[in-house]
C-alpha cells in the first residue's frame, strides 16, 4: 500500500484548527492521529491542544542534567582535593564543604542547562533536514500548515477536509509505496 | 485618543487606548521583511559605528601588545595599588552581562510581552559583556604565556587551585554563566534562523540551514522549544545573581577596609541590573536609528525600559547608602576612614560624581516629557553608566590607596595611559562584536514580535466579546 504525505497550508490559526476538528471527528480508517502535525510561525498551544496530549520529555533531561552536575561537580571537586596532598591547608579541612557547595551550585545549574538543551534537541527531533518532509517557506512566514502522514485512500479524503476549509494549497509526497 | 465618560461623566485623564507597545496591524510577513532587512542594508551609521569601534579596539591592541612585551610594569600597578581599571572594569562588563538575564529570563517568566521586540540584543549584550569582562583576566594577569600555570591538573610544579578562593569561583561561575547565556542566545533564536534560511541566497542560505538545524516549526519542535527555553531561563536567574555575589565576594571575603560588608553582593548585583538598564537604553536607541526599527523599538517600550531603570536605580541608592551606613555605625575604625578619604581626598572629584550620576540623575527619568526624547534618553544612559563604571572604579581604587597600614598609602595613584587605552579598547572590542551580531543575527526576535502581536490582538477580541 503506498503511503503518502499532506501538507495544507492555511491562512490562520481558525481555519486550521477547524480543518483539524473535522479531521479527527472524521474517524477515518488508517488514520494514526500521531501522523497528523502542525507547522506554524509562532507556537499555539490552543491548536496543540486539538491534536491531544502529546509528551514533553524536556524536564526529565532538565532533572537528570541537574542531579548529574551537581554530583558529579562535588565528586570531582571533593576528589581532586582529596588526592592532591601538596597544596598546604593551614589546618583547614582537606574537603572544605562552603566553597565546594559554591562550585557543586555552578555545576548543578552547568550540567542542568547542558542537559536541558540535549534533551530538546532529542525531543525535539534536531537537528534534521528540510528536505526530509514536506515543507514550505511559507509556515515561516505567516502560514499554518497541517501535515497528514497516511495511505492514499485516507490522504484524498485529508484533502477534500482541507479543501472544505479555504486550504490555500496542498503539497503531497509519496513516503512509501 | 478620546476621553471616557463614566456615569455621564467626562473622565479626561482616561484614554480610550493607551499607547500601544507595538502597532497590532503589522502582517506578519511584513516584520520577516522589516528584519530582513537589518541583515541587508544597514543605514551609513551603522558603518561609522563599526569603524569607531574597530579603531578603538585597535588602540587596546596596541596597548596590551606595548603592555605584553614590556611588563606590567607600564600599566603604573604597583604595590599596595595592584588592581587597577582593569579589575574596576571587569566587574563593570559582569555588570552590564546582566541585563540581558533581567529582560530576558526574568521578563519571559513574569510574561512581560514587552521585552519581546529587545530582548535578542540585551542577550548579545550579554554575552559579548561577559566575553569582554573575560579579556581583563587576561590583560590582569601580566605574565599571560604563564597561564596554564592556573589550570587544575596534577603537574611537576606542585601548584594546585586554591578551591576557598573566591577567585576561582569567579572562574567557574563566569564560565558557567558565558556558556549557558550562549546556549540561551542560540535556543532563542532557532525560529528566526529559520526564516532567514528560508529567505536567504548565497553563502547565507548555508550558515543559517546549519545554525537553524533544519527547524520547521512542528507542534513537536515549539512544544518542546517552550519547556526548554523557560527552563533555561530559570536557570539563568539564579546563575545571574550567583555570578555577581561571588565576584563580590571577591571583595567583601577579603580583609581590605570597605570591602568586609555583608551587603556587598546584594549591592553588587543590583548596580549590575542598574548599568545594565542603561546600557539597554543606549543600544536600544543606537539599533533604532541604524536599523530602522521604529516600528518595533517604539517609544512606549523605550518608557517602560527606563521606568525599570530608575526603579533599579532606586534600589541601587538604597544599597548604596546602607553601605556607607554600615562603615560609618560599624566598630571598624580604618574603613570609616577610608570612606571619609573617598568623600574628602583625591579621588572625591569621582567619588561624588559616581553618587551624582548614580543617584541624582536617574530622577530625570521621572519626568516623561525626558523619556519620550530620544537624544535625552542616550546622554541620560550614558551619563547612568558613566556613574556605574565610576562606583567599580571607586570601590578599588581609594580602598587599595589608603588599607590598613600608613607606610602603603599611595594617595597619588592614577592609572597609566595603557590601563586607559586597555580599557578604552575593551568598549571597541565589545562594540565590533555587537555590530556584527546585529548584521548576522536578527536582533528583533521575529517569531516572538509575531507572538506578540497575535496574543494581543486574542486579548483585545476577547475583552469585546466579554
Amino acid at each position: 500500500m503506498t503511503i503518502k504525505r499532506i501538507l495544507g497550508l492555511f491562512n490562520d490559526f481558525d481555519q486550521a484548527t477547524a480543518a483539524l476538528r473535522e479531521l479527527r471527528g472524521a474517524n477515518l480508517p488508517h488514520l494514526d492521529w500521531n501522523d497528523v502535525t502542525i507547522k506554524s510561525p509562532i507556537e499555539h498551544p490552543d491548536v496543540e491542544a486539538v491534536l491531544g496530549v502529546r509528551p514533553i520529555a524536556v524536564r526529565k533531561w532538565t532533572l537528570v542534567g541537574a542531579i548529574m552536575g551537581g554530583s558529579l561537580g562535588f565528586l570531582g571537586i571533593a576528589t581532586s582535593q582529596g588526592n592532591f596532598f601538596s597544596q598546604l591547608k593551614g589546618g583547614k579541612p582537606i574537603i572544605p564543604l562552603p566553597p565546594d557547595f559554591v562550585l557543586t551550585y555552578e555545576m548543578l545549574i552547568l550540567g542542568g542547562v547542558y542537559i536541558t538543551v540535549l534533551g530538546f534537541l532529542v525531543c525535539a527531533g534536531l537537528p534534521t533536514r528540510v528536505k526530509s518532509e514536506l515543507y514550505n517557506t511559507a509556515v515561516s512566514e505567516d502560514q499554518i500548515g497541517v501535515m497528514v502522514k497516511s495511505n492514499t485512500h485516507c490522504i484524498a479524503e485529508v484533502r477534500k477536509i482541507f479543501e472544505a476549509h479555504n486550504v490555500l494549497s496542498v503539497q503531497e509526497e509519496v513516503v512509501a509505496s | 485618543m478620546s476621553s471616557v465618560t463614566l456615569n455621564g461623566i467626562a473622565m479626561p485623564h482616561v484614554t480610550e487606548e493607551k499607547e500601544k507597545d507595538i502597532r497590532e496591524d503589522i502582517a506578519w510577513a511584513q516584520i520577516n521583511r522589516d528584519v530582513l532587512a537589518s541583515l541587508e542594508r544597514p543605514r551609513a551609521t551603522y558603518w561609522a559605528l563599526f569603524a569607531l569601534a574597530f579603531c578603538m579596539f585597535l588602540v587596546g591592541v596596541g596597548c596590551e601588545y606595548y603592555q605584553y612585551n614590556t611588563g606590567l610594569g607600564v600599566s603604573g600597578m604597583n604595590n599596595p595599588d595592584v588592581w587597577g581599571l582593569y579589575i574596576a572594569t571587569f566587574i563593570f562588563w559582569i555588570g552590564m552581562s546582566h541585563s540581558g538575564t533581567l529582560l530576558s529570563a526574568i521578563l519571559h517568566i513574569i510574561h512581560a510581552d514587552w521585552r519581546k521586540p529587545i530582548y535578542r540584543f540585551a542577550e548579545a549584550m550579554t554575552t559579548f559583556s561577559l566575553m569582554t569582562a573575560g579579556l581583563f583576566v587576561a590583560v590582569h594577569l601580566g605574565r599571560l604565556w604563564q597561564i596554564y600555570y592556573a589550570l587544575p591538573y596534577p603537574n611537576e610544579r606542585w601548584t594546585w587551585p586554591n578551591f576557598q578562593s573566591p577567585l576561582l569561583w569567579d572562574a567557574m561561575a563566569i564560565f558557567t554563566y558565558l556558556s549557558s547565556s550562549i546556549l540561551f542566545l542560540y535556543v532563542g533564536a532557532i525560529p528566526d534562523f529559520a526564516i532567514c534560511r528560508d529567505n536567504a541566497t548565497g553563502w547565507r542560505k548555508g550558515f543559517y540551514d546549519v545554525l537553524s538545524l533544519g527547524w520547521m516549526g512542528t507542534d513537536r519542535q515549539w512544544r518542546n522549544f517552550r519547556v526548554a527555553y523557560l527552563v533555561i531561563a530559570c536557570f539563568l536567574i539564579p546563575l545571574a545573581v550567583s555570578v555577581h555575589s561571588i565576584v563580590a565576594s571577591d571583595f567583601a571575603m577579603s580583609q581590605q577596609p570597605g570591602w568586609h560588608i555583608t551587603s556587598f553582593p546584594p549591592y553588587f548585583v543590583a548596580g549590575a541590573l542598574y548599568s545594565g538598564c542603561a546600557a539597554i537604553i543606549t543600544l536600544f536607541i543606537m539599533l533604532r536609528h541604524t536599523f530602522r526599527f521604529e516600528e518595533y523599538m517604539t517609544m512606549p517600550i523605550l518608557d517602560k525600559t527606563a521606568r525599570l531603570t530608575f526603579v533599579i536605580a532606586m534600589v541601587w541608592t538604597y544599597l548604596n547608602l546602607i553601605e556607607y551606613s554600615t562603615v560609618w555605625y560599624g566598630d571598624n575604625a580604618v574603613a570609616k576612614e577610608t570612606l571619609i578619604q573617598r568623600a574628602t581626598g583625591p579621588y572625591s572629584i569621582y567619588w561624588w560624581s559616581m553618587n551624582f550620576l548614580g543617584s541624582v540623575v536617574p530622577f530625570t527619568l521621572i519626568f516623561k516629557k525626558l523619556r519620550a526624547n530620544l537624544t535625552a534618553m542616550m546622554i541620560v544612559s550614558l551619563l547612568l553608566n558613566l556613574g556605574m563604571w565610576l562606583e567599580r572604579w571607586m570601590i578599588v581604587t581609594p580602598t587599595f590607596s589608603h588599607g590598613y597600614e600608613p607606610w602603603t598609602w599611595n594617595h597619588e595613584f592614577f592609572p597609566s595611559l595603557v590601563q586607559w587605552g586597555i580599557v578604552f579598547g575593551s568598549f571597541g572590542w565589545f562594540g565590533m562584536l555587537f555590530m556584527l551580531f546585529c548584521k548576522l543575527v536578527p536582533c528583533v526576535s521575529m517569531y516572538e514580535v509575531k507572538e506578540m502581536i497575535f496574543h494581543r490582538k486574542l486579548a483585545k477580541l476577547h475583552t469585546r466579546e466579554a
